[in-house]
């Protein structure tokens, strides 16, 4: 009986909750919390999570609520948690996404139901070009943009050939397609592996080294990239192909990566010894929060993500109805952005700086640092194909 | 030529790794007619004993060892906290407890471990590569496991084939009633092929860990080959989970190998390296339905009744 009132009493409870939804700011936030990739997603929660306690909790005045949801790095589960969120919770802003594949089969819902969408990682091509809408907005890149970068590097270092290993799904895709675009070498050969299940690469890196290409591209994100340099080490091949990464070395990865990562260059837009103040209060913030732990890219995206939601809400002084302004208050990426000030394209991608990560020993522990600035202002090369103007 | 070489070692090392993984599902399933989905949790519990151990007692083979013993004594316990009391129930009792056991499993790892995953490194004499042929050098480590599971593969025969043990074994998969009937202790003989079949899974996870990472989940993908494996080979045999399970490991590799350049003969290059991965991982499944059609027993079934 008396759990029937209490049972009651949270039902109500429940209930109530929706009616007060115009006095708070709602967000959703779709990431992988479940599985072998769940830590990205616990990365990217607890620098959003900071990124409200550095605004109070507030945005426009208004309380914010976040409702975080696990899309288990499947496009399907992604897309009936995007709908969830839209149509039952009637969220104001959608962020979020690490995967391609998980953020295009997500996209139309959003879209069509004219409800801002910030990806905080995903960057297919796609959302860059023909698929690019006035409420879709990105605080990291699309994805042929780093590795075009770390194409450029190599060009810089003089590298003859290369043989490009990638994951078979959207990101891996255009991964591939970014470094072809700038790298000036001879493609000695590709070769796409079945994403997420396959994790042992012994026939690609047999094939590698049958090839006969001077060095390796790899694009392999979270957990894949910790087994791919451990097999990459094991094959010797260390000393005879250098490895050229994108997204395959972060602060999460790195510590099971240890000693197999030092040498390694990647390209990124963030770093976490970038050197503006903004940055520095986040890291050193996020290490007393959420202490054994380091930031990474894909929380700083995330970060990034709270503080243009933010930037919008000022705008309109919390009154979320107002899309219009919000979009135009959106597009001029007025906030102080962890990477520095950053500019976005018509498409609603930075165009931002990409710079040389290096793996250095930091005590006994090993950590990223920026080398050099690849290159600067970079855009996309889709924007052509985004009919906004 | 150098490259056809290196992959049939790469097929046949992920073959012999997914026999010890196969030989214990298959003696579980053959010989107790016990449905495991809980076998890929306890390939992920060897991984992390190993990792843990290795990192405690700071020596490679000594660590592998105790967390060998803790695999096994680990499915002695399961079997006789859980397992036992399920015997009679049909298999679909079976599938929800195992199911249920994973997901115990996942967590308790998330509690203990953390969601991170570990690393088991390896000492510096299994990272060299080690030239087999002039011209080929093939990784230290892979090479030491074909090594250890065509070792385990024969102790294994000798034990079933060869002792009198096995001749239980093999006697309580034909007539269960019958050899409780002559006296033999049956309760007994499940709880030990269950700790062999918990200790075999436990040492194909602990040396697939330096290769992959310790990670929660990481038996699942696996235990699906598995389970194809022994419906290919025949239920209860551990012969044909060898051949199967080497059968398997080839075509998986060598799929993902030559598939690619033989689909670009007919394919445009873009098609063609988009399309092979997909069809080399379909590949299995479909040897699987074929053998399914022409021999519903398996290719080389356990012979019983």
């Amino acid at each position: 009986m008396k759990k029937s009132f209490w049972l009651a009493g949270a039902m109500a409870l429940a209930l109530a909750s929706p009616a007060s939804a115009g006095d708070t700011i709602k967000i959703g936030f779709v990431s992988t919390f479940s599985g072998p990739t769940a830590v990205i997603g616990n990365d990217m929660r607890n620098s959003f999570e900071l990124a409200l306690d550095h605004l109070g909790r507030k945005m426009g005045g208004k309380p914010v609520e976040v409702i975080y949801e696990d899309d288990g790095q499947k496009p399907d589960v992604g897309k009936q948690k995007t709908e969830k969120l839209v149509q039952s919770d009637k969220v104001d802003f959608i962020a979020g996404y690490i995967w391609s594949n998980v953020l295009l089969a997500s996209l139309k819902t959003a879209v069509d139901s004219q409800t801002f969408l910030i990806s905080a990682n995903a960057g297919p091509s796609q959302l860059a070009g023909d698929l690019c809408s006035p409420y879709v907005f990105s605080t990291s890149w699309q994805n042929d943009q780093t590795p075009a970068a770390m194409g450029l590097y190599m060009n810089q270092k003089g590298v003859k050939s290369v043989f490009l290993i990638g994951p078979n799904y959207a990101a891996g895709k255009d991964m591939l397609a970014g470094v072809k675009s700038t790298f000036k070498g001879e493609i000695k050969g590709e070769e796409y592996t079945v994403w997420p299940s396959q994790l042992d690469f012994s026939a690609e890196l047999s094939k590698a080294r049958a090839s006969g290409a001077a060095s390796i591209f790899v694009f392999y994100p979270g957990a894949a990239g910790v087994q791919f340099l451990n097999q990459y080490a094991q094959a010797g091949l260390k000393e005879q192909m250098p490895l050229y990464t994108a997204f395959t070395i972060d602060e999460l990865s790195l510590p099971l990566q240890k000693d197999n990562a030092i040498g390694v260059p990647g390209a990124q837009e963030w770093v976490n010894d970038l050197p503006n103040e903004q940055n520095k209060k986040f890291v050193a913030d996020y290490r007393k929060k959420y202490p054994n732990l380091r930031p990474t890219y894909y929380g700083a995206q995330a970060y990034d993500a709270a503080q243009l939601i933010n930037s919008a809400v000022v705008a309109v002084k919390g009154d979320t109805s107002k899309k219009d302004a919000m979009k135009a208050a959106m597009e001029k990426a007025d906030f102080k952005s962890l990477r520095g000030s950053f500019k976005y394209g018509n498409n609603h991608i930075p165009i931002q700086n990409f710079y040389l990560q290096d793996v250095v020993k930091d005590g006994d522990q090993l950590s990223l640092k920026t080398v050099a600035t690849i290159v600067k202002d970079s855009q996309d090369s889709f924007h052509d194909k985004c009919p906004m103007k | 030529m150098l490259l056809v070489v290196e992959q049939f070692l790469n097929g046949l090392q992920f073959g012999l790794l997914l026999f010890l993984l196969a030989a214990g599902l298959t003696l579980v399933f053959g010989i107790m007619d016990f449905v495991n989905l809980a076998h890929g949790s306890l390939y992920m519990m060897g991984a992390y004993f190993a990792a843990t151990f290795v990192a405690w007692t700071g020596n490679f083979i000594l660590g592998v060892l105790l967390a060998l013993g803790a695999t096994l004594l680990l499915g002695i316990a399961l079997e006789f906290v859980a397992l036992r009391h399920l015997y009679g129930r049909d298999h679909l009792d079976h599938v929800l407890a195992t199911f249920g056991l994973i997901l115990f499993f996942n967590d308790a790892v998330r509690l203990i471990w953390g969601p991170a995953g570990l690393a088991l490194p390896l000492p510096a004499w299994l990272t060299v590569p080690v030239p087999i042929l002039p011209g080929i050098h093939y990784p230290a480590y892979r090479l030491a496991i074909i090594v250890v599971a065509l070792v385990v593969a024969l102790l294994l025969y000798i034990v079933v084939m060869r002792t009198r043990l096995g001749m239980l074994i093999r006697a309580g998969a034909s007539n269960r009633e019958m050899i409780g009937a002559l006296g033999i202790n049956i309760k007994l003989l499940y709880t030990l092929v269950f700790g062999l079949g918990a200790a075999l899974a436990g040492l194909a996870g602990l040396m697939q860990a330096p290769i992959l990472t310790v990670q929660i989940g990481m038996g699942e993908n696996i235990l699906i080959l598995a389970f194809v494996i022994i419906v290919i080979g025949g239920i209860g045999s551990i012969r044909g989970a060898f051949l199967a399970a080497i059968f398997v490991g080839m075509i998986d590799t060598l799929g993902r190998a030559f598939l690619p350049d033989l689909l670009r003969q007919v394919l445009s290059s873009a098609a063609a390296s988009t399309a092979a991965p997909a069809l080399s991982s379909m590949l299995i499944y479909l040897v699987m339905a074929i053998v399914l059609v022409v021999r519903p027993e398996g290719l080389f079934p356990a012979n019983r009744r």
